[in-house]
C-alpha cells in the first residue's frame, strides 16, 4: 500500500502554475530525495502534502485518506524555517512537543540531545544557527511518524555535523517509516537514498532506484543532476 | 579495516565488495555471527535496505548464511573463501600489470620492479 499518494496534483500562485500535474506514490520503507533546482516547485509540494497549502487541483492522499488532521498526526515536517519561538529553552520545547504530539519520545529526544552535546537548558536564542537546526531535527526525528518530511535539513551545518545529523536520520528511521529529504547538498546525502525525485519546472522529471540509476549512467546522482539541470 | 565508497557506483555493490573483503582478508573469520543488518548500516554509514540488498547478494553467492532464528554467520566453507581470494588476486594483478604495459613496461621489467619493492 502507499503511503503518500499525489494524483493529478496542481498549485499557482496567481497566474504562476508551480506544480504542474504532479503524480506521485510513495510507499513505506523508503529514504527519499526530492532534488530538484531553485524554484523547481520542491518547497510547494511539501507544503501541500502538510496541508499548509491548498492544491488547485488533483488529490493527496495519506495512508489512503485526505490530507488533514489524521496525516498531521502521522506526519513529521521540518520546515525549511524555524517557526520555533527562540526565546524558548530546549527543555521547554521538549515538553511543548510532548504536548503536541502523542507520538513524541520525550526519552528518545534526551537521548539525542545528548549525543548531539546540547543543553537542555539553553535558550534556542543563545545558539548558533547549526545548533538550532540540530535542535529542530532532534524534535522531528523523536517522533515516531509515519512519513517524515525534512526541507534542507543539513543547509546550515558544517560537514562534519552534517554526517552526524545524516547518522541521527539513519539510526532513528524505521522500516514502517519513509523519509523524504529535500535538499541541494545532493552528494552529501545521496549515500543514504534508496530513491530520487527529480523535480523540474513543476513537474516530476525522474522516478527512480538512486542505484539503478548510478548503474545505468555510470555517474553519481551529484553528476546526474549537474548534468540534467545544466543552466 | 575501513568502509569505502564513491558516489558514481551503486551503494550496495559496493557495500558487496567491502564484506567480500572483510571475509577474505579474515577480518571476519569463517563461522562468525554478522551484526545485525542495523547496526551493520550504521557502521558503513548506509541505507539498511542497502545493506540487506548486499548481504542477499552475499547469501546469494554463499559467503553468508542465514540461521534462522539466530541471524547470519560467515561460511565455514574455506574452500570458497580461498577461491574468491584467487579471484580477487587475479583481478589486482591483471589491473596492475596493465597499467604498467600502458606505462611501456613489459612483463618481466614489471616484476623486477614488484621484486625491488619491499614491505
Amino acid at each position: 500500500m502507499s503511503l503518500l499518494t499525489c494524483h493529478n496534483l496542481s498549485k499557482s500562485y496567481g497566474k504562476t502554475l508551480v506544480l504542474n500535474d504532479i503524480n506521485l506514490e510513495i510507499p513505506s520503507g523508503k529514504i527519499i530525495g526530492l532534488l530538484g533546482p531553485n524554484g523547481s516547485g520542491k518547497t510547494t509540494l511539501i507544503k501541500l502534502i502538510n496541508g499548509l497549502l491548498m492544491p488547485n487541483s488533483g488529490e493527496i492522499l495519506i495512508n489512503m485518506k485526505p490530507v488533514g488532521i489524521n496525516s498531521k498526526k502521522v506526519i513529521s515536517y521540518l520546515p525549511e524555517h524555524s517557526y520555533l519561538n527562540f526565546n524558548m529553552k530546549v527543555n521547554e520545547l521538549i515538553q511543548y512537543f510532548s504536548d503536541f504530539y502523542k507520538d513524541f519520545d520525550k526519552e528518545k529526544a534526551y537521548q539525542l540531545l545528548k549525543k548531539l552535546n546540547i543543553n537542555a537548558k539553553d535558550k534556542l536564542s543563545a545558539m548558533s544557527k547549526g545548533m538550532k537546526e540540530k535542535v529542530q531535527l532532534v524534535l522531528v526525528m523523536s517522533r515516531k511518524a509515519d512519513l517524515y518530511i525534512l526541507d534542507e535539513p543539513i543547509g546550515g551545518v558544517d560537514p562534519a555535523t552534517r554526517d552526524y545529523i545524516l547518522d541521527t536520520i539513519l539510526t532513528n528511521f524505521n522500516k514502517e517509516a519513509s523519509i523524504i529529504i529535500s535538499t541541494h547538498l545532493i552528494s552529501d546525502i545521496e549515500k543514504i537514498l534508496d530513491e530520487v525525485i527529480f523535480i523540474k519546472n513543476g513537474q516530476i522529471y525522474l522516478y527512480g532506484e538512486a542505484d539503478e540509476l548510478r548503474a545505468q549512467k555510470g555517474k553519481s546522482i551529484d553528476e546526474i543532476f549537474r548534468e540534467e539541470f545544466k543552466c | 579495516m575501513q568502509w569505502s565508497f564513491n558516489n558514481d557506483r551503486p551503494i550496495y555493490i559496493q557495500l558487496v565488495e567491502n564484506l567480500k573483503l572483510f571475509i577474505i582478508s579474515g577480518t571476519y573469520k569463517p563461522g562468525e555471527k554478522l551484526l545485525s543488518v542495523r547496526d551493520l548500516a550504521a557502521l558503513a554509514k548506509v541505507n539498511p535496505n542497502t545493506m540487506q540488498k548486499a548481504l542477499t547478494e552475499l547469501e546469494e553467492l554463499g559467503l553468508i548464511y542465514t540461521e534462522r532464528t539466530n541471524g547470519k554467520f560467515v561460511t565455514l566453507d574455506s574452500k570458497l573463501i580461498q577461491k574468491c581470494k584467487e579471484k580477487l588476486a587475479k583481478e589486482k594483478s591483471f589491473i596492475y600489470l596493465n597499467d604498467m604495459m600502458n606505462l611501456g613496461f613489459s612483463k618481466e621489467e614489471t616484476i623486477k620492479y614488484l621484486n625491488k619493492e619491499e614491505k
